[in-house]
């Protein structure tokens, strides 16, 4: 709400005055580079985690299952340009990602375009729907947003269950015809390829998103977030900027679904439902929303977490649980769930927050040990 | 004509489902600023304790009193569970909106979760009494008795509401609420008691839905209410949220507007239809038809 105190920034200190910072401290800027280039040769590894993965890394499973993993990472990122950086709750997001998913592959299926004519008409497809739609829904704010944007996203739902046309494929989705694409994309042994452009797509979100928030617009979108009334008094259109950032999310969330569809290889009706923007919804909160990392890494996490948990849940151990324990703890949403209502309460920064919420901790711990 | 007569009747009753979700939804929204996710949850609690205590609560089944006391258990665990997720989630996050709706969210992924835990994903067949199976003639049209049943009790709901809104102390704190809290708050009013309040009529009001519905659609399954809640959202946005006379007009459009688009129309197209009607009054009168002021 408006009634909040805003904090003054703390004065900045001259260069001269702040001490020298040692070793890995000057490091710390590439840091992004060097995760980039860690997860680029991954795949090159064949070292087996046990109960992490059920391969060896570089094994098609585990790869399939990382570039999903990513492919989150790079959706909730962009999710987060409107949730965390600008304030704005939108609850159909999904319907961009199933707009990428579905155009590329009834582009490719059902008209026989080549791959990257598909995916550039998709994306830019894409991003005038959200143009389009977020001019009607962004007339409301707040709470009404989140309604109208959910009730857009139904009807994308509705479209593609009740499969006009005959384009979809209805309740069973819509295998990918992988006849015309590049042989490099196709088939089992092929998944690295995928897996490099599931981490290419998050690389690219990041860094558009980054570059986004900080330029002179997003600026005005954190502006936004914290006092919507007070870019409007400084005469800037607080309309158009948020219509600028929910296109560009759209678009972005169109890019996921392209790269989504070539990994799985087609479309369910299943990534229309209401329950992946919540899903998003909750992995920003749980990473840390409007924070560099904190969205990737609850997007990768729960994307992870919701695969294995699955698994987790048949194992003997839980098995073996009596019934009241064991069979929730087999639905994965009723673990997610609870760690995100509790997530909420007790770490409303979500991981991204965990450095400077423990950071107290561990200075205290060494001033204790030598007193 | 009879087929008018039957898309009439059908529509009013899939309209009365919408209005016994979404007039909770709109008080508690007007209130108490939550925009209420788990509100499905409730739906789905009612539904399932109907169906449970049917099979397993002594004296209740599924024709006659016995029917009529597992309702009463369903809607009593519906309103105990609103009560609960009120009193131990939202209230600790009292006017902190987005952490609320949060908390709803992941009540709704968790809460389903459980209900397909529970009793498994599948669709379970609803014990209904016999004669809401059956049809009723009216102006020449056959008219299911379910559809009926729903009809009468969302009047019954929207009356006692309105009563209960216009006629006593809490009625009034609660109008009074709606339109203006903090000055309610001022006057040394407690507001809580009404949030409360309004989430144990929300729940109940979802849960006898949620049972009621299981007797129109024959099955209960765990993801009836999320659906529903969709419906709803955009009932209560249309209505204008905290307006209980609303709600019961848009209700009324939205299930009309469905039921005969869907048969003149293909299938499908209804539901459409009725997300244009919702970006026609958001472009039109963005408060919604009643703004946000509870009628009694």
């Amino acid at each position: 709400m408006t009634d909040s105190m805003v904090e003054a920034p703390p004065a900045r200190v001259p260069d001269e005055l702040t001490p020298h910072r040692r070793g890995w401290h000057g490091l710390r800027p590439y840091l992004p580079l060097v995760a980039l280039a860690v997860a680029a040769v991954l795949p090159y590894s064949t070292l087996e985690l046990p109960g992490i993965f059920e391969g060896p890394l570089n094994s098609p499973g585990t790869l399939q299952l990382l570039a999903v993993c990513l492919v989150f990472g790079g959706l909730a990122a962009g999710y987060d340009l409107l949730f965390g950086r600008t304030g704005m709750l939108s609850f159909g997001h999904a319907l961009y990602f199933a707009a990428g998913v579905y155009g590329t592959d009834i582009l490719v299926t059902r008209a026989g375009l080549p791959l990257w004519q598909a995916a550039l008409l998709t994306i830019v497809g894409g991003t005038i729907l959200a143009g389009l739609l977020g001019a009607v829904a962004l007339r409301t704010a707040g709470i009404a947003f989140a309604m109208v944007t959910l009730a857009f996203a139904q009807v994308g739902a509705i479209l593609v269950a009740r499969d006009f046309g005959g384009l979809t494929g209805g309740e069973e989705g819509l295998p990918l015809d992988v006849s015309g694409l590049p042989a490099g994309l196709v088939g089992v042994a092929n998944t690295v390829n995928l897996y490099w452009l599931a981490l290419a797509y998050l690389a690219l979100v990041v860094f558009v998103v980054h570059r986004v928030s900080g330029s002179p617009t997003g600026r005005v979108l954190a502006g936004l977030r914290d006092d919507e009334r007070r870019i409007g008094v400084l005469g800037l259109d607080p309309y158009r900027f948020k219509l600028v950032a929910f296109t560009l999310a759209g678009g972005l969330a169109a890019g996921g679904g392209v790269v989504y569809c070539l990994i799985v290889g087609g479309a369910s009706p299943h990534i229309t439902s209401s329950e992946l923007t919540l899903s998003l919804l909750v992995m920003v909160v749980l990473g840390g929303p409007g924070t560099r990392w904190g969205p990737v890494l609850g997007g990768v996490g729960y994307m992870y977490l919701d695969h294995r948990l699955t698994a987790f849940g048949s194992s003997d151990a839980v098995e073996s649980l009596p019934a009241f324990l064991s069979r929730p703890l087999s639905q994965p949403l009723f673990v997610l769930g609870t760690v995100f209502i509790l997530a909420v309460y007790f770490f409303p920064g979500g991981l991204a927050s965990l450095r400077t919420r423990l950071g107290p901790l561990a200075r205290h711990l060494p001033a204790r040990r030598s007193p | 004509m009879n087929t008018i007569v039957l898309l009439t009747l059908t529509g009013l009753g899939l309209a009365a489902l919408y209005f016994l979700v979404a007039s909770g939804l709109s008080l508690v929204f007007g209130l108490a600023d939550v925009l209420n996710f788990a509100h499905g949850l409730f739906l789905g609690v009612g539904a399932y304790g109907t169906w449970w205590a049917a099979g397993n609560l002594p004296g209740a089944g599924g024709e006659g009193l016995g029917f009529v006391l597992a309702v009463a258990f369903g809607v009593a665990a519906g309103t105990v569970v609103a009560v609960l997720v009120e009193l131990v989630l939202i209230r600790p996050l009292y006017s902190r909106t987005i952490e609320q709706v949060l908390v709803t969210v992941g009540l709704s992924l968790a809460g389903v979760a459980l209900l397909q835990a529970t009793w498994g994903a599948d669709a379970r067949p609803f014990p209904r009494p016999a004669w809401t199976r059956q049809v009723t003639g009216i102006l020449g049209a056959q008219v299911p008795n379910g559809g009926l049943l729903l009809i009468v009790a969302a009047a019954v709901v929207l009356g006692a509401l309105l009563a209960f809104l216009r006629w006593t102390r809490y009625g009034l704190i609660i109008r009074a609420g709606v339109e203006n809290r903090e000055m309610v708050t001022a006057l040394g009013i407690d507001v809580r008691k009404a949030f409360t309040l309004v989430f144990a009529i929300g729940g109940a009001a979802a849960a006898l839905a949620g049972a009621l519905g299981g007797v129109y659609f024959g099955t209960v399954s765990p993801g009836q209410g999320g659906s529903l809640l969709i419906f709803a959202f955009i009932v209560v946005v249309i209505g204008g949220m905290g307006s209980v006379v609303g709600s019961a007009y848009a209700a009324v459009a939205v299930g009309l507007l469905q039921q005969f688009v869907n048969y003149y129309g293909a299938s499908g197209v209804g539901d459409l239809c009725v997300v244009a009607l919702l970006a026609v009054v958001l472009l039109l009168r963005p408060q919604g038809i009643a703004g946000k002021v509870a009628h009694a």
